[in-house]
């Protein structure tokens, strides 16, 4: 599948990254590689194969209904770039 | 012997004994530190101090006869990966450059618990994302067997400081092999247990149903010890395994009997260095002088391994990775230059009446994401978020992420199929022995292929662990990957250790570096 400049634009965006035109253009180039390298996946049989999302298919892990100290405030905060002691602070998002 | 240059097990006997003072073994460790590590930067922070205050302690509580940990005195480093609310945790990111948990991993609060001195964080790739710790955001790693060359990676810190003797013992962590292949790199004992045996409470998370905890070492028998340490059931991790921890330590000593060997046909094909060929056929010789039999396996859709793993872990990074936004933590742009920039943008777009460049124009929020991932973020980080977004993006799903999860699931019937005739798998840890710093970075399909031989484990969830079983002509060392299945580790170290009992090549050191 061909990978085009203007989809790893577009991509850039879903991943929340700026990319310069340089980054992009050797993005482009490298993800192609890689990308075709991936492609030979293709070729296996994998007709009615389940798919393994994990190594240890552990399913419905339940702990118990109880109430547990949980991260302070304080300290949930404390690497935040800009919080006012009560919550975290980012740009203006109207307007 | 220098002092340091003995194993952790004897260190502790030293220590019980009252032979030497936990302060006296980690100033030791710590003066080592100052003799060599300008040279290898395998260190990101040596915490000098509090190692002696927690070596103080621990001599104190000894001398008064007070229950001291399994690990008492010792100094161990640990990757800068794992959360400590001593210090910080940076990844090597320049997102995380000033991250201080505010909790412990669990892995390091059982380190703490077992009275273990951590003596300092170790320089990995960034995020744990490479094979040579080049990616390291502040510094380069050397292998201490030539400081031309790059110790692997990630765990490559790791590795240089016990190959270099400054510290007995370190942990790392493996995704694809970030473990095993510096440790066969450097030279030293490196392991990667079974999926869930050790909990990832606290563990920067990469690709988490790869992503493992383990030891790294001098010898099978320290390695043993610090994987009995840290291993177990773990509440917070909902992934662990409820599995009794066996004491590894008092077993590994014991050899097995009738042991049964695998080769993988498929290991030795194209690509194989000759020498790397040879110390393995070599070790595998010594096994079967050992009384081990062997036996020809085929796992025929290894060849698959590194293309289903660049699919699974960029996808699972790409979304691991959402959460550096620059607003809960880790770095965030600077807001006025940013609002600027977007200011100027708009207004240009406006002037140009340019009504779809200003429909696409990002929101302050979304301006303020994308800034801060892409100044927080290196070029190895960005290019595999990058590849996992698009391998999820709408419409590529089924071809590539679920495509990969099917194949994973073939690796691993063929691992339960081998495993069927044989106890353990024994081949080399990487195609090649050390390269040379800056040789791949410009290849990044090249630099992955590199992995070939470790990301099955991962992908299968099986345990694996890296030796020293030789040497190249030009001085380098040469790993042997045993596998077992999961949950094998004991038979896996007691192998391991039958191979050591046979050879010294854990006995080699740096011949250049300062004594």
């Amino acid at each position: 599948m061909a990978i085009t400049r203007a989809y790893v634009e577009k991509v850039s965006l879903l991943a929340r990254l700026q990319l310069g035109e340089a980054e992009l253009d050797r993005l482009a180039g490298e993800l192609a590689s890689i990308i075709g390298y991936v492609d030979q996946l293709a070729e296996v049989d994998t007709e009615g194969v389940e798919p393994m999302a994990h190594a240890v298919e552990v399913h419905n892990v339940f702990a118990a209904d109880e109430v547990h100290p949980s991260l302070a405030r304080e300290a949930a905060l404390s690497n935040a770039p800009r919080h006012n002691d009560r919550g975290y602070l980012v740009p203006p998002v109207l307007g | 012997m220098s002092l340091v240059e003995t194993s952790a097990t004897e260190q502790l006997k030293r220590l019980a004994k009252g032979d030497i003072t936990a302060v006296e073994l980690t100033q030791a460790y710590l003066d080592r530190i100052d003799a060599v590590d300008s040279k290898v930067g395998a260190f990101l922070r040596v915490e000098g101090e509090a190692a002696l205050t927690q070596a103080a302690d621990v001599d104190t509580r000894r001398k008064a006869g007070k229950p001291l940990g399994k690990l008492a005195g010792l100094p161990i480093a640990v990757k800068d990966v794992l959360c400590d609310r001593a210090t910080l945790t940076t990844c090597a990111s320049r997102m995380l450059e000033s991250f201080h948990a505010p909790y412990d991993s669990t892995v390091v609060a059982k380190l703490k618990a077992a009275d273990a001195v951590l003596i300092g964080r170790t320089n990995m790739d960034e995020f744990a994302m490479g094979g040579s710790t080049e990616n390291s955001a502040f510094q380069v790693t050397r292998n201490p067997w030539d400081l031309e060359r790059t110790p692997g990676g990630s765990s490559g810190g790791a590795a240089a400081c016990v190959a270099a003797d400054m510290a007995p013992l370190s942990i790392g962590t493996d995704t694809g092999g970030s473990i095993r292949q510096p440790a066969g790199l450097c030279g030293i004992v490196g392991m990667k247990p079974t999926y869930g045996r050790v909990s990832r409470y606290g563990l920067v998370a990469f690709a988490s149903s790869l992503d493992q905890v383990g030891p790294l070492a001098r010898t099978t028998q320290d390695a043993a010890l610090l994987l009995e340490t840290i291993a177990g059931h773990d509440p917070q991790d909902s992934t662990s395994l409820d599995k009794v921890v066996p004491e590894y330590s008092k077993t590994v000593t014991k050899p097995l009997t009738g042991l049964r060997l695998g080769l993988v046909r498929e290991h030795f094909a194209e690509g194989l260095d000759a020498e790397v060929e040879a110390a393995v056929r070599e070790a595998v010789k010594v096994y079967e002088s050992l009384g081990a039999t062997v036996k020809e396996v085929s796992l025929p859709n290894s060849k698959y391994a590194v293309a289903t793993y660049y699919v699974i872990a960029p996808c699972e990074a790409s979304s691991n990775l959402a959460r550096y936004d620059g607003v809960h933590y880790g770095h965030r742009t600077d807001e006025k230059p940013m609002l600027a920039e977007l200011a100027a943008e708009r207004k240009e777009l406006e002037a140009a009446g340019n009504q779809a460049g200003l429909r696409r124009l990002d929101s302050t929020l979304v301006r303020m994401y994308r800034k801060s991932r892409s100044e927080g973020f290196g070029p190895e980080v960005k290019r595999r978020i990058m590849l996992g977004t698009y391998a999820l993006s709408a419409g590529y799903y089924d071809a590539y992420y679920l495509k990969a999860l099917k194949v994973r699931r073939l690796i691993r019937q063929d691992f339960d199929a081998a495993f069927g005739q044989v106890d353990l798998i024994a081949g080399p840890v990487t195609a090649q022995t050390a390269f040379k710093i800056g040789e791949m970075v410009d290849d990044p399909l090249a630099m992955y292929l590199v992995d070939l031989y470790t990301v099955s484990a991962n992908l299968a969830g099986l345990p694996g662990i890296s030796l020293p079983c030789g040497f190249s002509k030009a001085g380098l060392p040469i790993g042997l990957q045993l596998m077992a299945p999961p949950l094998a580790e004991e038979s896996l170290l007691r192998a391991a250790h039958m191979f050591e009992s046979a050879t010294d090549w854990h006995t080699h050191r740096p011949t250049h570096l300062p004594k």
